[in-house]
């Protein structure tokens, strides 16, 4: 693996939802970097905070209630690096990013396109926002992304409303328009998770090929480790509104070194291993609103130690290019576990 | 299209057996009410006897009313609605010349509670729960609280006798109600027909208050459900796909949002029509606009049977015209309806 450019770096994020009477820390101070061209996949269980991250570098944290309180969004691009966290969401500069630079695909194909207009239109529409091309251009080229996506007899499902088309050409038709203006970070939240199994095999594969087409970097947003092994080069495990571990898909496959990857692991059925059986995590993710002072994964960790309940572990290097956040692997405070053991 | 031409033939089919009932209805209720139409007619006048039964006779009043209904509906299948007791001219020739004057305030009232409404709504929506909503909310319960007669007087007071902008009543002013020649009996469109600058200005200003008055009446129920349909639609995935696009908030709002939320809308929009026709009969009133609602009233009161049931009938023919028009305009608005 060649060492990338930084295309986007978080650091220390902080989004926060202030729900009467509470205050959400819905994303706890994540950081993690995209490299160019490569696709990390963020994985975490619902509400851990990846599709609020995702859009909060959209800047489309829904406000309010939503907020970013902390942190910065780094994106490197030609001219310069500008922090998307300081940007006017509405402002002229941050919609001449999203959407063209930085595009979206959201979760429900069925409701994320606009069921009254054409299919054409939602796509030329971003090209005409953001391409100088006339109308008559912006069409033929939505017909050749249509193409590209793999929607059969493209010229003439351009003209054809949402409704007419299935899930799986819905999601398509979606990918067409986030790529229609060559971005160079396209961010998928959960793109397949609504699509059943043959479907979502089609759609993984053409993303597949489409980001060495179109030289995209991808975040992955996804619960299914599975899909994460297939489709990333990257991992970000999150927890609790915290990135807990970060590796390359290799390393987090291997040699998962934060408890709850571990756990994640124990979880997934292996065809080679049919007899074991499947080791859930104990326990529930605590509500964000009432998070646990400490480590968030505390209350449900077998490693548990009495510094965990107190303070949150910092996100260290436990090898090269493998992060992980856990007391574990703080040297000083293994030495203070190995004294404890020697005592007892 | 032949899909929408079968709907509007059904549709229209459908009215028959309507308006059968409606008929049937009216013909009950007015002669359940106390007082009849000869008495009504003479006042206090003394007549004889003799010539009140004469004169019921006449009407066919002295016969079982079964047979009156059966005389009265088969006349109306045959397209006569007899003959006014008030006036004695008939009922259809009287209701064709003040047709129009309705159609015309009741077009031009849906013209500003549709504008009003729709504007108001969407405005509050966008602006949720910031003083300009709280306004705008203020002003629809207001708007569906205040009665239109009281309404309408007020106008009058302030627009036409205060500051003396508007005339206070009638559809013409002074000469040009001699000199004015309708073709359809819609002034405004008659006025730009025969290209007369001012005689239009003098219809609409005419139409003004009353339209006003009529429009504002309805605001509120069409402004409340815009505001909700609205808020709904802004919370749709597809708002934050147009966003993710990049466009602008005034784009997502316009072109993203606001034809999904017209869906629901309109289907009030054709429920609201029948409630706007009762405003009518009372802006009509307090405007002497020369309608048929204006007409309606003053038959009630003379216990004019066969102008009440002739008025109901055009009222309801006419309210369910509009109400098919609304449910064809749906196929335009969302592509998922066909028929």
């Amino acid at each position: 693996m060649t060492s990338a450019d930084v295309l986007l770096e978080v650091r220390d994020l902080e989004v926060h939802f202030a729900v009467p009477g509470v205050t959400v820390r819905a994303v706890d101070g994540v950081t993690y970097a995209i490299d160019s061209e490569r696709t990390l996949g963020v994985v975490g269980e619902s509400g851990c905070g990846k599709t609020v991250t995702a859009l909060a570098i959209m800047g489309l944290i829904p406000s309010p209630p939503g907020r970013i309180v902390g942190g910065q969004i780094l994106y490197h691009r030609d001219g310069g690096i500008v922090d998307l966290a300081q940007l006017p969401p509405r402002g002229q500069e941050m919609r001449a990013i999203r959407g063209n630079e930085i595009a979206m695909i959201f979760q429900e194909p069925m409701t994320s396109l606009n069921p009254v207009l054409t299919i054409g239109f939602q796509i030329m529409e971003s090209i005409t926002l953001h391409q100088r091309m006339t109308k008559r251009e912006a069409k033929r080229q939505a017909v050749e992304m249509l193409r590209a996506v793999g929607i059969p007899l493209p010229e003439e499902r351009v003209d054809e409303f949402p409704h007419q088309m299935s899930g799986g050409m819905r999601q398509r038709a979606m990918i067409a328009m986030a790529l229609s203006c060559n971005p160079v970070l396209l961010i998928a939240d959960e793109p397949t998770t609504a699509l059943d199994v043959t479907i979502q095999a089609q759609v993984l594969e053409l993303m597949n090929n489409l980001r060495r087409d179109f030289h995209a970097a991808i975040q992955f947003i996804t619960h299914d480790l599975g899909v994460v092994a297939g489709m990333a080069d990257d991992v970000a495990v999150m927890y609790l509104g915290r990135i807990v571990e970060a590796a390359t898909v290799r390393d987090i496959f291997h040699s998962p070194k934060h408890p709850y990857t571990q756990g994640l692991m124990k979880s997934i059925p292996s065809l080679t291993r049919s007899k074991e059986r499947l080791v859930p995590i104990e326990g529930i993710v605590p509500d964000p609103s009432d998070a646990p002072p400490g480590c968030g994964f505390e209350p449900r960790c077998p490693e548990r130690m009495s510094i965990c309940r107190t303070t949150p572990p910092p996100l260290v290097a436990t090898a090269p290019g493998h992060d992980a956040a856990c007391w574990l692997y703080q040297p000083d405070v293994h030495l203070v576990r190995r004294t404890l053991r020697g005592w007892k | 299209m032949s899909g929408l031409l079968r709907y509007a033939f059904q549709r229209l089919l459908l009215t028959i057996p309507m308006i059968f009932i409606l008929l049937t209805v009216i013909f009950l209720i007015i002669r359940v009410m106390p007082g009849d139409p000869i008495s009504m007619v003479y006042g206090a006048r003394p007549v004889s006897e003799e010539l009140k039964a004469e004169k019921r006779a006449e009407y066919g009043f002295d016969k079982p009313i079964l047979v009156q209904y059966g005389v009265y509906i088969s006349g109306v299948f045959r397209g006569d609605f007899g003959n006014s007791i008030r006036t004695s001219t008939p009922v259809l020739q009287e209701l064709f010349l003040r047709f129009p004057a309705t159609i015309e305030l009741a077009l031009f009232g849906l013209l500003v509670a549709a504008i009003l409404g729709f504007t108001t709504g969407v405005l509050a929506a966008t602006r949720a729960d910031r003083p300009v909503d709280h306004g705008i909310r203020v002003f629809h319960i207001a708007s569906f609280a205040i009665p239109v007669f009281w309404l309408g007087l007020m106008f009058q007071v302030i627009f036409a006798v205060k500051l003396k902008w508007l005339p206070v009543a009638g559809r013409l002013g002074g000469e040009m109600a001699f000199t004015f020649r309708p073709v359809t009996g819609l002034y405004v469109l008659d006025a730009i027909l025969r290209l007369d600058g001012h005689a239009l200005l003098d219809v609409l200003q005419h139409l003004a208050l009353p339209a006003l008055t009529l429009g504002i009446a309805t605001t509120g129920l069409l402004g409340r459900m815009s505001r909700a349909s609205m808020l709904e639609t802004l919370d749709q995935d597809y708002v934050t796909t147009a966003r993710a696009k990049g466009l602008g908030e005034r784009v997502v709002v316009l072109r993203h949002a606001l034809r999904n939320a017209l869906i629901p809308i309109v289907t009030v929009f054709g429920l609201e029509f029948a409630v706007l026709m009762g405003g009518a009969v009372l802006t009509e009133t307090v405007f002497s606009w020369p309608g048929i609602a204006s007409y309606l009233i003053r038959s009630i009161n003379a216990r004019d049977y066969i102008a009440v049931q002739g008025s109901v009938v055009f009222i309801a023919l006419f309210i369910s015209v509009i109400n098919l028009i609304v449910d064809l305009l749906y196929s335009l608005i969302d592509p998922r309806v066909r028929y």
